[in-house]
């Protein structure tokens, strides 16, 4: 217990000890940690940065060598290039003067031959001139010819006045009012007066009606004039050309009797032969048929009899025509017999009816000799 | 008796209708009189007004309608001449024919009739088809055409120039109305008609076939095909102006198409002969004349080629220069065509001395139409080498084309044409005293073009460079404001730096006033 009590009078000293020990403890704890803290900051960023270092060191170390290999190969390349195009430029240098010298060849033989050029141009040139020329005298002619139609037309027109004026000319006696007595010489229209013809009376040309409907009928600007019968145009008798010979020796030509030689003039055959010859055409002439005539019956005995063709009808022989020549109506008949003799008024009819039964008699019958008989006759 | 008060009635109709006709052209003549001098007047109110009613008066036509069908011959041809007459006269009245049906019975009877008839009748179809394609399809719906064609077979030369008149009229509308000709077959007998020995048959034929080929290639193939142009060429010497007026006429039509149609024409040797037509005294000769050739020509430069080796230009250039107004046109066009095909073409014109006619033109003509063609004309000229626009430039032409361009006046064509040979012309002209005129008074989008002659030329011609300074043009391209960065602008730096810097300075404007002011600012040296 003792020990307890000595442990209990302690124990106070001793809870002092305690917190004063811990106390301190507590106290540099604080300090000590920063330390340990900067110590251990220090040696780590040491540490740290000498890795850095380190890994710059060797980034730069492959840097250099890459960049280096890089730089000297695009070097190497530029130089290559840059020989390439002094090259290349050197050779299209040198093209272009293969070329124009080529280029200038070509074309000037076969493209563009100056001087042909110029000689084709001097040509048409000329070619011009020349066309120049004739269009001039082509129009110089066409304008002569037209003068000379103006004047032409004009001296026909003064001719004309002066035939219409013709009247005005002088006389012995009295002078006309061309030839003044005033005037040394006569007017020129006197001279013409004297040359010219008095014009006779116009004798009024019947116009036809179409031949200025013709002419103007596309313009329509005159009435047509309306035609009354056409006239026959003018038959065209025109004075023959030529030089002929005299016409009392063509006549005498023409009209020469005809004197023909011996031999020409008689005939070769005999004149007996002749009258032979024209008697045998003359027979001939007359035959009426083809058909010779052949006198033995035997020739005969073969031929068979053709019918005529009323006569040849299949339906039956028509009787017609044949026996009779009206409707025949028995049943109305008094008698049993045909007879007609009182139909025949006239001695003609008779004699028909008498020829009738006589052919029918006789079995022939010749119906067209009949019908123009019947058609003629004058009676019923 | 009622026959003859039919007859007097028709004959009154037709003196009303002659009296008509002979006031028609009275009254155009004095509206030209009365241009020139006002006082002139020749028809009286009262004829005018006469005439004005009969006009109106449409029942005149169904009047006449049964005077066609009359017993007497005579009175059914004045009634279809009247109709024709009429119909002739204007299109309402020609409206009226077909209104009333006149037209079948015509051509019923277009058969049948004598010839006097035939030729009213013809006449008819031909008045009525002249006015408008509505009219001319009415026409041919009425069967007209088969019945004008037999028309063209008939014995009188004076029937047959009327269906060929007739036909003309119809075929020259359009191409369908032109097709249905052909196809009743009018074409062969066409050309039979152009050989027939009577003028005014031939001419009428060659109108037509004129209008039938005018239409499209197919057309004037068909023409070709019946043989025509060998009958056309050979009347080109013909002396009658009209009729060779026409035969070129219808060339021209057929050449226009296509090359192959054009080298056919060329191949029945009208060369050397349809060179005389230029010298005609007949202006329409030679204005069909030279459209002839202007067809032949444009098609290739073979065939330009062909036509300057026979001279046809020299031919061309003389007719420019003998005549005036739109006879000029197909000429000027002709020598455009030749020169555009190549340069070669474009100097045989030069040297046939083309160029001084088109400058007259270019100044002579009062009708914008033929200034442009002019214009356009030495624009081809010009463009193929400094040579010819030098050719061209030497002639003083550059100036009256600006001035063309830069008037108000002038027409939208002409300006742009004048615009075209004027930029052609600039960028090939290397003949500096020329285009140094041209720097006073050019618009910019000229300018650009002249300014860049310059600059090209400047530095590489020392004398050119001493005279363009003494000249005053320095000055002027110091005096031009371009806009920066422009190629005006480059074109004017280009030149600034042929010349030494104080050169410059001293033509750029307001330079005494900088010297004036350094001398203001000058601190004198004591």
């Amino acid at each position: 217990m003792a020990a307890l009590v000595r442990l209990e009078t302690r124990l106070s000293r001793l809870r002092e000890e305690y917190f004063l020990k811990n106390r301190s403890v507590d106290e540099d704890r604080k300090i000590v940690y920063k330390a340990a803290v900067k110590i251990q900051s220090w040696f780590r960023g040491c540490r740290v940065r000498a890795y850095l270092r380190y890994l710059n060191k060797m980034a730069i170390s492959i840097q250099k060598w890459w960049r280096g290999y890089q730089s000297r190969r695009y070097f190497r390349k530029m130089i290559k290039t840059a020989y390439f195009i002094m090259k290349m430029n050197f050779y299209n240098e040198m093209a272009v003067r293969i070329q124009k010298r080529w280029r200038g060849y070509y074309v000037r033989k076969y493209t563009h031959n100056y001087y042909a050029l110029k000689k084709y141009l001097e040509a048409i040139s000329l070619n011009n001139e020349i066309v120049r020329n004739e269009l001039q005298e082509y129009a110089e002619m066409n304008e002569k010819k037209k003068k000379k139609k103006d004047l032409e037309k004009k001296e026909k027109e003064k001719k004309y006045k002066a035939r219409k004026m013709h009247y005005l000319l002088s006389t012995e006696q009295i002078a006309g009012i061309y030839n003044s007595p005033f005037r040394k010489f006569p007017d020129p229209m006197e001279l013409l007066l004297r040359q010219s013809k008095p014009l006779s009376h116009r004798q009024q040309q019947p116009k036809s009606p179409f031949t200025y409907d013709l002419y103007d009928w596309p313009t329509c600007k005159r009435p047509p004039a309306f035609p009354t019968g056409e006239p026959l145009p003018p038959i065209g008798r025109q004075k023959p050309q030529g030089p002929f010979r005299d016409a009392a020796e063509v006549l005498r030509q023409r009209y020469k009797p005809l004197e023909p030689t011996l031999r020409v003039a008689a005939s070769i055959s005999s004149p007996l032969e002749k009258a032979r010859e024209e008697m045998k055409r003359e027979e001939w002439r007359k035959c009426i048929h083809d058909n010779e005539f052949l006198p033995f019956s035997s020739y005969h005995k073969n031929e068979k009899y053709e019918l005529s063709i009323h006569a040849s009808e299949k339906i039956g022989k028509e009787t017609y025509g044949i026996k009779h020549f009206r409707e025949v109506q028995p049943n109305k008949w008094i008698a049993g017999k045909i007879y007609l003799l009182h139909h025949c008024s006239s001695s003609f009819s008779l004699l028909i009816y008498i020829l009738f039964e006589i052919h029918l008699f006789r079995g022939t019958v010749e119906v067209e000799f009949l019908y123009f008989l019947k058609m003629n006759c004058p009676t019923r | 008796m009622f026959e003859y008060t039919i007859f007097l009635c028709v004959i009154l109709f037709f003196f009303i209708f002659q009296l008509f006709s002979t006031h028609e052209k009275m009254s155009r003549k004095t509206a030209v009189l009365q241009q020139c001098c006002p006082r002139a007047n020749f028809i009286s109110v009262e004829h005018l007004r006469f005439l004005q009613a009969l006009i109106t008066w449409k029942s005149v036509i169904s009047l006449l309608r049964p005077l066609l069908l009359d017993v007497v011959p005579t009175i059914q041809q004045t009634a279809a001449l009247a109709l024709g007459r009429l119909a002739y006269f204007n299109d309402d009245l020609a409206e009226a024919v077909v209104k009333e049906d006149i037209l079948p019975q015509l051509v019923c009877s277009l058969s049948e009739q004598n010839r006097f008839y035939k030729k009213a009748a013809a006449f008819v179809l031909r008045a009525v088809g002249k006015h408008s394609p509505q009219l001319a399809q009415a026409i041919v719906e009425c069967g007209a055409l088969e019945a004008l064609v037999i028309c063209l077979e008939d014995f009188d030369p004076g029937v047959k120039e009327g269906a060929a008149w007739a036909l003309g009229y119809i075929a020259r509308h359009n191409s369908e109305l032109s097709q249905a000709v052909v196809d009743a077959g009018a074409v062969p007998l066409l050309v039979l008609c152009i050989q027939e020995p009577e003028i005014a048959l031939k001419r009428i034929a060659a109108s037509t076939l004129s209008d039938i080929s005018k239409h499209s290639p197919e057309l004037a193939q068909t023409v070709v095909d019946a043989g025509a142009i060998a009958y056309l060429a050979q009347m080109i010497l013909n002396p009658d102006a009209k009729l060779k007026c026409q035969v070129l006429s219808a060339l021209s039509q057929i050449a226009k198409h296509s090359v192959d149609l054009a080298e056919l024409v060329v191949e029945a040797e009208i060369f050397p002969v349809v060179l005389t037509c230029m010298k005609d005294s007949d202006e329409y000769v030679k204005k069909n004349g030279a459209t002839l050739i202007r067809e032949i020509a444009k098609h290739s430069p073979e065939l330009s080629q062909f036509i300057v080796n026979a001279g046809g230009v020299a031919a061309v250039i003389d007719c420019i220069g003998s005549c005036k107004g739109t006879v000029r046109l197909p000429g000027i066009m002709m020598l455009g065509y030749v020169a555009a095909h190549s340069e070669n073409l474009s100097m045989a014109v030069i040297v046939s001395k083309g160029i001084p006619p088109l400058c007259t033109c270019l100044l002579e003509e009062h009708e914008d139409h033929i200034k442009a063609a002019a214009a356009w004309a030495l624009g081809q000229i010009g463009r193929h080498t400094p040579e010819h626009a030098r050719a061209v430039a030497e002639t003083n032409v550059l100036g009256t084309l600006l001035s063309m361009y830069m008037d108000i006046r002038s027409s939208e064509d002409l300006q742009l044409k004048a615009k075209r040979a004027l930029k052609n012309i600039l960028q090939k002209c290397t003949y500096l005293p020329a285009l140094e005129p041209l720097l006073h008074d050019a618009p910019p989008n000229i300018m650009k073009h002249i300014v860049g002659q310059f600059s090209k030329v400047l530095p590489h011609d020392s004398k050119a460079r001493r005279l363009f300074v003494t000249s005053g043009g320095l000055k002027k391209v110091q005096e031009i404001k371009a806009e920066p960065g422009s190629l005006l602008q480059e074109y004017i730096n280009t030149i600034n730096n042929c010349y030494p810097e104080e050169v410059v300075r001293y033509y750029s404007p307001g330079y005494s006033e900088m010297l004036l002011e350094r001398v203001e600012n000058y601190q004198p040296v004591l």
